[in-house]
């Protein structure tokens, strides 16, 4: 039985991978879309149709993240317009690099070799600050909303000691160049338009560190953001027949219901137990496309399942923690509240 | 494709997008739905399993 001209098989794999993610993403309120455009490489669809269902999957899932955060008044729309223009143009260009790596044949070794190094850099970055305990890199929401204004990192301090007109005011009591507003927005438009993914995870801290925007805005605005640059970027590539709706409607329906467990699990779980294991997914995302990359040049098509497998694996192992750890807190919780008089 | 005709590319990329914000939207109301009926029952059921 075909729907929407998947087996049945593959359909329910999208919703589940779609699950796994959202999960993610509801939880740590970033990341999981870099996860899908690797997938769908490793899984054999061409470059373009990977990159463009990874986006407008990104967009689905940021609609109704915003919807969810739309009343929490945490978005800087001055910011995010100006964040929009600058991503539209870097996306732009991203999409043309695809198309014409596409076209010298390279498209699929440039971007995953440039995955590798980031997914692999940013999983270092957060398994080394959650095995040390140190807080001082991550893009943990709960830290983020404890900082305050006078927590502007020093090389946010820097930029904006730029003062390259016209300046602009932005909320939090920030004044930076908007050069620099820009060239950070085209900067994360570029990653977007080139790998297929929202840029979160890599916009909410450039906001942050590199423009100093106090992190529960910078987290607001960077979601309002990437509806328009995933949806942007989607139609993009939806011009050239690079969205497959087959892939991106499953994955967004797992996901969905996902991320409402993800949500619900952040009032239950420290996100600082969990940490680790994102790091290590992260790390195993990095390892699963360095492994098909390999497979790929050697010639061993056993690898590309390897990779796969290690894909599907990690998001499992995180997302299962966040379910695991959620359920043992209800159930402690629980237990303490019952009168211990009926224990004896 | 309505009478053999093709769909211009930037109407196609708009309806597809169209497809995917509307599914978005259906599934923010509908989920929210189903977890403000069945949210507290399932709650219970994991803490007392």
């Amino acid at each position: 039985m075909d729907v929407f001209g998947l087996s049945l098989g593959l359909l329910v794999l999208f919703v589940g991978f779609g699950l796994l993610i959202g999960v993610l993403f509801g939880f740590f309120g970033m990341g999981g879309s870099f996860l899908v455009t690797p997938a769908l490489i490793v899984m054999g669809y061409p470059t373009r149709v990977a990159v463009g269902s990874g986006l407008a999957f990104v967009f689905g899932t940021s609609v109704i993240a915003t919807l969810k955060h739309r009343d929490l008044g945490q978005v800087d729309y001055k910011l995010g317009l100006l964040m929009i223009v600058g991503t539209t143009l870097g996306i732009e260009v991203g999409k043309e690099m695809v198309i014409y790596l596409e076209e010298l044949g390279l498209a699929g070794s440039v971007i995953s070799v440039t995955y590798v190094f980031l997914l692999g850099g940013i999983g270092l970055f957060v398994t080394y600050n959650a095995v040390t305990g140190s807080s001082g890199g991550g893009v943990d929401h709960d830290a983020a909303a404890a900082d305050g204004d006078e927590d502007i990192p020093d090389i946010a301090k820097t930029i904006q000691s730029y003062r390259v007109p016209p300046m602009m005011s932005l909320r939090g009591g920030i004044t930076v160049s908007l050069w620099m507003i820009l060239s950070v927005a085209f900067a994360t438009g570029l990653l977007s338009g080139l790998l297929g993914v929202g840029g979160g995870f890599i916009r909410m801290p450039a906001l942050f560190y590199l423009i100093g925007v106090p992190v529960p805005v910078a987290v607001g605005t960077d979601l309002f953001e990437i509806v328009f640059s995933g949806g942007i970027g989607s139609f993009l590539y939806a011009m050239d027949g690079g969205v497959n709706l087959g892939i991106v409607l499953p994955l967004l329906a797992g996901s969905a219901f996902g991320a409402r467990l993800g949500s619900a699990a952040t009032s239950i779980v420290d996100e600082d137990e969990i940490k680790v294991y994102f790091g290590l997914m992260l790390l195993g995302g990095s390892l699963a496309v360095a492994i098909r990359e390999i497979g790929s040049v050697y010639d061993i098509p056993v690898f590309d399942t390897v990779s796969l497998l290690l894909i599907l694996g990690s998001a499992l192992l995180v997302s299962g923690a966040v379910v695991y750890s959620s359920v043992t807190a209800l159930r402690a919780e629980a237990s303490a509240s019952t009168p211990s008089v009926e224990h004896r | 494709m309505i009478g053999g005709e093709a769909v211009p590319p930037t109407v196609e990329a708009a309806l597809l997008i169209g497809v995917v914000l509307l599914e978005a939207i259906v599934l923010y109301v509908g989920y929210g739905l189903a977890e403000r009926l069945f949210g507290d029952r399932i709650v219970d059921r994991i803490t007392n399993a």
